[in-house]
C-alpha cells in the first residue's frame, strides 16, 4: 500500500505517495529525476549515493525514503550556487584534477564537504581515514586527498 | 526488496503495541544493516515498524556514575558527545570506528546491539562495561544479554529503550577491521571498573564473549604484558576467507595488549 | 590568438563541470518514453544441465510483458558471442572456441551464467516476477582451479574441449633455451600465483535498448569503452542486423579498466528484446551482478625460471603458465595471457634467450578477459619478482643488477617478437632512486625497527606494450580485428572545431588532452575546439580505447585530420593571397605567404571554404572538414622504475605503505596532471591486486565467495599513501605526437614493486599475492619456526 512522504530536497517542499520500499535513492534519481546522486554497490560500500540529510552526510541507497520523512535534504545538484558558480569544495576537485570518470564524484563531494565541516583541521591522514565511506577506482584517491584538503580550507576562508 | 506494510511509530508504548499486533513485524532503527539485508532479499519482513520518529530514544544522558544513550542515539552523535568523551572516552572511541561516517550518521546503538552482529563494535562494549540494556520491559545485564550469532536476550515484543554504561576508571577498545567492510575481524574491550577488570572481544567468536584468563591477570597487574602470554582457544572462534581462527586467537592477544595500552594512554 | 603553449600543459579538465555538479549522463540516467526494465535470471550454480523452464508464474505475474530464454533467442536466430582473437596452439590447431549464447541453452557453467530475462514495467516487478521462473537443473560437479581444470576427471564444460583446454600455446627457442640452463652459473625459480581480481569500476555496466519500428532501428545506450565494435560485434555475429540501422551510444561511463570493452549477453539481449516486445528495454546491473558477469582479470598459475652468469647476467628465462579463461571465451580473452603477455617477458633487459609456453584452461567461473594492464603486469609481475629474488639469491644489489642487464640501444629486437623502438631504463631507474632516496632506506629500517616495524623496499622495472599494432600484423596473429583508430575534424564557418573520436574516454579526460593537441596544431583557442566521442551515430568509425592506445593511436588518426585540414586550408589561403601554394606557411593559426607581410587568419581560410565566392572552385571542393585513419607500425612501449617501501607490524601482519616512488617514460606529455592522474589510478589498483584484492571461489560448490564489496576488498584511500612521481621523456619514434600511453603503467609495475618490498621486508623469498595481513603474520612465523629449528 502506498504511504505518504513529505520532504524537502535542494530547498525545494516534495511530496509523494511512494512503495513503502521505495530506497530514498530511487526516490531521488527515477522520481525527482536528479541521478547525479549515482548507486555504485548494493552494500554501502561505495559512497557514490552519499547526499546530505539534515546536514549530515548519508548513504541514500542504504535507507528507505520513509526514513527521510520530513528531512532537509541536499544532494549534489543542490550544492553550485544558483547562477552556477562552484562550490569551494567542487572548485578544487576541478583545480586539483581530483576525479577522472565522474562517477564516485558526486557522492565524494557530498562527503568532502561534510568532512570540512566536521573537522576544523584536516590532515592527510585524517582525511584519508575519513574518506573509508568512498570508493574511487580512477583517481588512487592522490588529487582527491589534495582536492578534500584545499576545498576544506576553501570554504573556512 | 520485497513488499511491506510500513508503519512509524509515534512513541515506544505505540512500537509494541504493532509489535503485539504483528509479531512477525520488525523495528526499524537506524537499517543500517537491516536495509541492506532486506535489499539483498535476505531479509522479508512483513511489516516494519519505524522508530525514528520517537524522540525519547535519543539522547545522551550522565547521572552520578553512569552513562545513559538512548537506543535511536547514533554512531555518530555518540563518537563527539561531550559526555562520552569525558566520561568514556573509549565508548566515544569505539563509535568512531563503526562502519564509515555516512553509516555512524544513520546507525544507532540499539539497532547495533539489538542485531548482535558477531562483528559489530557495540557488543565488545555493552559486554566490556558491563552495561545495562533498558527495554521497555526490563532491565538486561551485558553478561545475560548477548546469546549466540544475531541471538539476544530480547523476547518477542520487547524494545530496546537505552544502555545504561557504568562509568570505569579506565577503559580502551582496539580493533583490527576487516578491510574490506569494516567491521571488526576482532575487537578487544578492556576496561577497569567498579567491579573489577572486564575484557570483551567481538568478531572472534559467533557473539561477544569475555575473556576470565585475562580479566585475572590484568586485575593484579593491568598493563599490556600481564595479557602478552595469554592465548585464548581458537577452536570455538570463527573461521572465514578473511581470517582463520588461529589468526583469530592471535589477534585477541595483539588487540587485547593494545586495548589495555589504549586504556592506560587515555588515563 | 590561440594558445601556444598548450602541449606539455595542465590544463584543467573540461569535462569536469557537468560531472562536479551531478549533470553527467550515465546510461542508467538516460530514461526513454515507455521504458521498460529487465532482469536476468542466473545460475545459481557452477555447472549445470537446465532440465526445464516453466514461464507460465513468471508471466502471469503483475507487470510483466515478456520473459525469453536461450530456446526464443535460437529460435529467434541469435548467435552466440564471439572471440575476437584466435589463437593457434603449438599442435598448430585453433583454440577450441565453445559456443557463447547470450542465454543459457541447456546447460549453465558458472555462477550468474544468463539463464532468462523477465521484462516488466519496472524493476522491482521483473525482479520479483524473477522469483516465479521456474528452472529445474541437474547440477554438475564443478572445477573453478586453474590448477585443476586438466586434472584426470575433472568436469569438462565444454563438449568440444573434453579436458577443458583451450589451446597450448609457446613462443621462443625451447631447445636454445634448455640448452642456457644446463650451462647456466645460477638458476632462480619461482612459483607464482597472479591473483584473479574483478574490475569493479564503480558505475556498474548497464544498457538500455530501444526500436524504432517507423524504419526498423535500433539505438543502444551502453557502458561501453568502444561503441562501435560493440556494434559491429553485435549486428555481424549475434544478431544478423544491418550495421547501419543499430546507433550505439556511449554516453558518460563510469570507468572501465578493460571490463566495458567486451559485447555481453546482456546488451544483445536487451536490444533483440526491444524489438520483440516494441519497447526501450533497461538493464542495469547490481554491483552483486557486476562480480558475477564482469569479466575479471589475470588469474594465472605460473612457473619462471631465470637462469644467470656468474656476473648476475641474464641467459636465458624459461616461463610455464596455465591462464584461466573462465567459462567461455570473452571477446578478447584469448590474446591476453599470449600475445599481450608472453611478448613483454624481455622486460627492459638483453635476455637473449627466453621460451614461455601458455595453457589456456576453462574453469567453472566469470569470464577472464583484460584488466587495466591485460597480461603485461602477469608478465612485469614474473620478469621483475624473478631479477629480485635472483638479486638477493646472488648477493647482488637489486639496482645493480637490472643496470647490468639494461638495454642500452635501440631499436632492440626481443627474443619474445617485440621490437622496441626507444628507451632510457637507466634514467629512469635513476630517477626513481634519487626521488625514493634509497640512499637513506638503511637509517629508515633501522629507525623502524627501534619502533618494532619491519620496513622493506623493492623495485619493479617493467615495460609495458601499447596500442596493438600495426592491424596486419596483429592480423598475422590472430586478430580479428583492426587496430587502428579514426578522426574527423569539422572546422565550421566561423572556425570554430569540432572534433570527433573513436577513441572514448571514460575517465581518461580526452575531452581535454585531444582539443589541447587540435588547438594547439590549429594555433586557435581550445574554447574553439569540442571533442565528442561515445556515438556511432556521429562517428564515422572507431576502434575504442583499451591497452592505453588513445592518444597514441586515436590522437594522432585526429592530428592526421588536422594536418588535412591545414593542407586544405593552404590552397584556399593561396587563393585568397594570390601566392603560390607551396608559399604558404601555416604556424599560430595564421597562413602567410614566406617572406612576406600577407596574411590570412585561420577563421577566413573556414569561412572562405563555406561562402565560396573568392574561391578556386575549379580545382577545390568547398568545405572543411577532413577524416583520418591511422594505423600505427608498431607497438609503443611505455616503461619506468617503481620503488616501493614498506612497513610490517609484526604483531599483526599488517602491510603499510610507507613510500611510492614512480619515474615513467611516456614520451611526449600533452597534459601532466591528467597522466599523473593515471598513474596515481594504476598505482593503487596494482597496489589493490598486491594487498587487498582477491576473487575466490569454494572449491567444492563453485560458488563465488568474494561476490560483493564486504568480500571483496577494493582500495580507500587508506590504503594507499601519496605517490612520488616523475617522469623521463624519450618520445615515441613513429607517432608524430611522440606520446606512449600512461593509463596502465601504474598497475603493470605496482603489484612487483610492492611484494619485492614486502618479502625484502619479512626476509622471505616469496609471498603469494594478496598479500593479507594473515598470509604476512603466517610467513613470519614460519620464518620462525625454521629459525628456530
Amino acid at each position: 500500500m502506498p504511504v505518504k512522504v513529505s520532504l524537502t530536497v535542494n530547498g525545494k517542499p516534495v511530496t509523494a505517495d511512494v512503495e513503502p520500499r521505495t530506497l530514498l535513492v530511487d526516490f531521488i534519481r527515477a522520481q525527482l529525476r536528479l541521478t547525479g546522486t549515482h548507486v555504485g554497490c548494493d552494500t554501502a560500500q561505495c559512497g557514490a549515493c552519499t547526499i546530505h540529510m539534515n546536514g549530515a552526510a548519508v548513504k541514500c541507497c542504504n535507507m528507505l525514503v520513509m526514513q527521510a520523512q520530513g528531512a532537509n535534504l541536499v544532494t549534489i545538484e543542490g550544492i553550485a550556487a544558483a547562477d552556477g558558480k562552484l562550490h569551494p569544495m567542487q572548485e578544487a576537485f576541478r583545480e586539483h584534477h581530483g576525479l577522472q570518470c565522474g562517477f564516485c564524484t558526486p557522492g565524494m563531494v557530498m562527503s568532502a564537504i561534510d568532512l570540512a565541516k566536521r573537522h576544523a583541521n584536516l590532515n592527510e591522514a585524517t582525511i584519508r581515514a575519513e574518506l573509508d565511506g568512498n570508493i574511487c577506482r580512477c583517481t588512487g584517491y592522490h588529487n582527491i586527498v589534495k582536492a578534500v584538503q584545499a576545498g576544506a580550507q576553501a570554504m573556512r576562508s | 526488496m520485497y513488499p511491506f506494510d510500513y508503519q512509524r511509530a509515534a512513541s515506544v508504548a505505540d512500537a509494541a503495541a504493532l509489535l503485539s499486533r504483528n509479531p512477525d513485524a520488525k523495528l526499524l532503527a537506524g537499517g543500517q544493516t537491516l536495509v541492506g539485508a532486506m535489499k539483498l532479499r535476505l531479509a522479508a519482513p512483513p511489516q516494519l515498524v519505524d522508530l525514528g520518529a520517537i524522540a525519547d530514544l535519543r539522547g545522551i544522558k550522565a547521572d552520578g556514575g553512569s552513562l545513559s544513550i538512548g537506543a535511536m542515539t547514533t554512531h555518530a552523535e555518540v563518537a563527539v558527545s561531550k559526555e562520552v568523551k569525558q566520561l568514556i572516552p573509549a565508548l566515544a572511541s569505539l563509535a568512531s570506528t563503526i562502519g564509515d561516517r555516512m553509516v555512524r550518521n544513520m546507525g544507532t546503538i540499539g539497532g547495533s546491539v539489538a542485531n548482535s552482529d558477531p562483528a559489530a563494535d557495540y557488543p565488545a562494549g555493552v559486554l566490556g562495561l558491563g552495561a545495562t540494556v533498558n527495554t521497555n520491559k526490563r532491565r538486561l545485564a551485558a553478561d545475560q544479554f548477548f546469546k549466540g550469532m544475531y541471538e539476544t536476550a530480547l523476547e518477542p515484543g520487547e524494545i530496546i529503550v537505552s544502555v545504561s554504561f557504568p562509568v570505569p576508571k579506565r577503559a580502551g577498545y582496539a580493533k583490527f577491521k576487516n578491510p574490506a567492510s569494516r567491521y571488526a575481524i576482532v575487537g578487544v574491550f578492556v576496561c577497569e571498573g567498579q567491579g573489577g577488570v572486564r575484557v570483551a572481544v567481538t568478531g572472534a567468536g559467533p557473539s561477544a564473549f569475555r575473556v576470565p584468563e585475562m580479566e585475572k591477570a590484568l586485575a593484579s597487574n593491568f598493563s599490556p604484558d600481564a595479557v602478552a602470554g595469554i592465548k585464548v582457544s581458537s577452536s570455538a572462534l570463527n573461521s572465514d576467507i578473511h581470517a582463520s581462527s588461529e589468526y583469530r586467537a592471535h589477534l585477541v592477544t595483539v588487540m587485547a595488549k593494545r586495548a589495555v595500552q589504549a586504556a592506560l594512554t587515555a588515563g | 590568438m590561440g594558445d601556444m603553449n598548450l602541449i606539455g600543459s595542465a590544463v584543467k579538465r573540461r569535462e569536469d563541470y557537468r560531472f562536479l555538479t551531478g549533470a553527467g549522463t550515465y546510461t542508467d540516467d538516460v530514461q526513454i518514453d515507455r521504458q521498460s526494465y529487465a532482469y536476468f535470471v542466473r545460475s545459481p550454480h557452477a555447472h549445470a544441465t537446465i532440465k526445464r523452464i516453466g514461464k507460465d508464474k513468471a508471466l502471469k505475474a503483475p507487470g510483466v510483458l515478456a520473459v525469453f530464454t536461450g530456446e526464443d533467442l535460437a529460435a529467434g536466430k541469435v548467435a552466440g558471442l564471439p572471440c575476437g582473437w584466435l589463437i593457434t596452439g603449438v599442435d598448430g590447431q585453433p583454440m577450441k572456441e565453445p559456443a557463447h549464447p547470450p542465454l543459457a541453452q541447456g546447460k549453465v557453467r558458472h555462477v550468474g551464467d544468463q539463464v532468462a530475462v523477465v521484462i516488466a514495467e519496472t524493476y522491482l516487478q521483473a525482479k520479483d516476477a524473477a522469483e516465479l521462473l521456474e528452472v529445474d537443473y541437474d547440477v554438475l560437479p564443478a572445477v573453478v582451479d586453474v590448477a585443476d581444470a586438466r586434472k584426470k576427471g575433472a568436469p569438462a564444460l565444454h563438449e568440444i574441449a573434453p579436458d577443458n583446454t583451450c589451446y597450448i600455446w609457446a613462443l621462443g627457442d625451447k631447445s636454445a633455451v634448455d640448452k642456457a640452463f644446463a650451462s647456466a652459473q645460477h638458476v632462480t625459480r619461482l612459483d607464482f600465483v597472479n591473483n584473479r581480481l574483478v574490475p569493479n569500476a564503480v558505475e556498474p555496466r548497464a544498457a538500455l535498448a530501444s526500436y524504432n519500428r517507423a524504419d526498423d532501428s535500433y539505438t543502444l545506450y551502453v557502458a561501453s569503452q568502444n561503441p562501435h565494435v560493440e556494434r559491429l560485434l553485435m549486428t555481424a555475429f549475434v544478431l544478423g542486423l544491418p550495421e547501419h540501422k543499430v546507433r550505439v551510444i556511449a554516453p558518460d561511463v563510469g570507468g572501465g579498466f578493460g571490463s566495458k570493452i567486451y559485447l555481453y549477453a546482456e546488451d544483445v539481449v536487451v536490444t533483440w528484446a526491444s524489438k520483440q516486445i516494441n519497447r526501450p528495454v533497461k538493464w542495469t546491473a547490481e554491483r552483486s551482478e557486476s562480480f558475477l558477469t564482469d569479466a575479471h582479470g589475470r588469474d594465472h598459475l605460473t612457473h619462471a625460471e631465470l637462469a644467470l652468469d656468474k656476473d648476475g647476467k641474464f641467459l636465458a628465462m624459461r616461463v610455464q603458465t596455465t591462464a584461466s579463461m573462465g567459462a567461455y571465451l570473452s571477446t578478447f580473452a584469448s590474446c591476453i595471457p599470449t600475445i599481450l603477455y608472453a611478448t613483454l617477458l624481455a622486460g627492459q633487459y638483453t635476455t637473449p634467450l627466453i621460451y614461455c609456453e601458455v595453457t589456456a584452461v576453462f574453469t567453472n567461473t566469470t569470464p577472464v578477459d583484460a584488466y587495466r594492464g591485460a597480461g603485461r603486469p602477469e608478465a612485469t609481475y614474473v620478469v621483475e619478482r624473478l631479477v629480485e629474488t635472483a638479486a638477493r639469491e646472488m648477493k647482488l644489489d637489486p639496482a645493480e643488477i637490472r643496470r647490468r642487464n639494461f638495454i642500452r640501444e635501440f631499436p632492440y629486437q626481443t627474443p619474445v617478437a617485440l621490437l622496441y623502438d626507444t628507451g632510457n631504463y637507466e634514467a629512469t631507474l635513476g630517477a626513481a632512486m634519487n626521488l625514493a632516496d634509497v640512499a637513506g632506506f638503511a637509517a629508515r629500517r633501522r629507525q623502524a625497527a627501534e619502533r618494532g616495524k619491519l620496513r622493506g623496499l623493492g623495485y619493479a622495472a617493467y615495460i609495458e606494450a601499447c596500442g596493438i599494432a600495426p592491424s596486419n600484423v596483429a592480423g598475422s596473429l590472430g586478430a580479428r580485428a583492426g587496430l587502428f583508430e579514426a578522426g574527423e575534424v569539422r572546422v565550421h564557418p566561423t572556425g570554430k572545431v569540432t572534433v570527433f573520436t573513436g577513441s572514448h574516454s571514460h575517465g581518461q579526460g580526452h575531452e581535454t588532452t585531444f582539443a589541447q593537441v587540435v588547438a594547439s596544431r590549429l594555433g586557435i583557442p581550445i574554447d574553439d575546439v569540442d571533442i565528442v566521442h561515445g556515438d556511432t551515430g556521429r562517428i564515422l568509425f572507431g576502434m575504442g580505447t583499451y591497452g592505453s592506445r588513445s592518444l597514441a593511436v586515436g590522437g594522432t588518426a585526429i592530428l592526421k585530420a588536422v594536418d588535412k585540414v591545414i593542407a586544405k586550408g593552404k590552397k584556399i589561403a593561396a587563393h585568397l593571397m594570390e601566392a603560390a601554394e607551396t608559399d604558404v606557411e601555416f604556424a599560430d593559426g595564421v597562413f602567410k605567404v614566406a617572406g612576406t607581410d600577407k596574411q590570412v587568419p585561420f577563421a577566413q581560410v573556414a569561412l572562405t571554404a563555406y561562402v565560396p565566392h573568392n574561391y578556386p572552385l575549379d580545382k577545390l571542393e568547398p568545405g572543411l572538414n577532413e577524416n583520418a585513419f591511422y594505423d600505427p607500425t608498431n607497438f609503443t612501449f611505455p616503461a619506468g622504475t617503481y620503488v616501493c617501501e614498506v612497513e610490517v607490524d609484526p604483531d599483526t601482519g599488517s602491510v603499510d605503505i610507507v613510500s611510492f616512488t614512480a619515474v615513467d617514460d611516456f614520451g611526449k606529455i600533452i597534459n601532466p596532471m591528467i597522466v599523473a592522474g593515471q598513474v596515481h589510478g594504476g598505482l593503487t589498483q596494482g597496489i589493490g591486486q598486491a594487498l587487498l584484492e582477491n576473487c575466490r571461489y569454494d572449491k567444492a560448490s563453485g560458488q563465488l565467495l568474494t561476490g560483493s564489496l564486504l568480500d571483496y576488498c577494493m582500495p580507500r584511500a587508506d590504503n594507499v599513501p601519496s605517490f612520488k612521481l616523475d617522469t623521463k621523456e624519450t618520445p615515441c619514434t613513429h607517432n608524430p605526437l611522440g606520446v606512449k600511453g600512461c593509463g596502465e603503467a601504474g598497475a603493470i609495475g605496482a603489484p612487483a614493486a610492492v611484494m619485492n618490498a614486502i618479502t625484502d621486508a619479512l626476509g622471505v623469498r616469496d609471498l603469494e599475492m594478496p598479500a593479507t595481513p594473515e598470509r604476512v603474520w603466517r610467513a613470519l612465523e614460519q620464518a620462525k619456526t625454521q629459525k628456530a629449528a
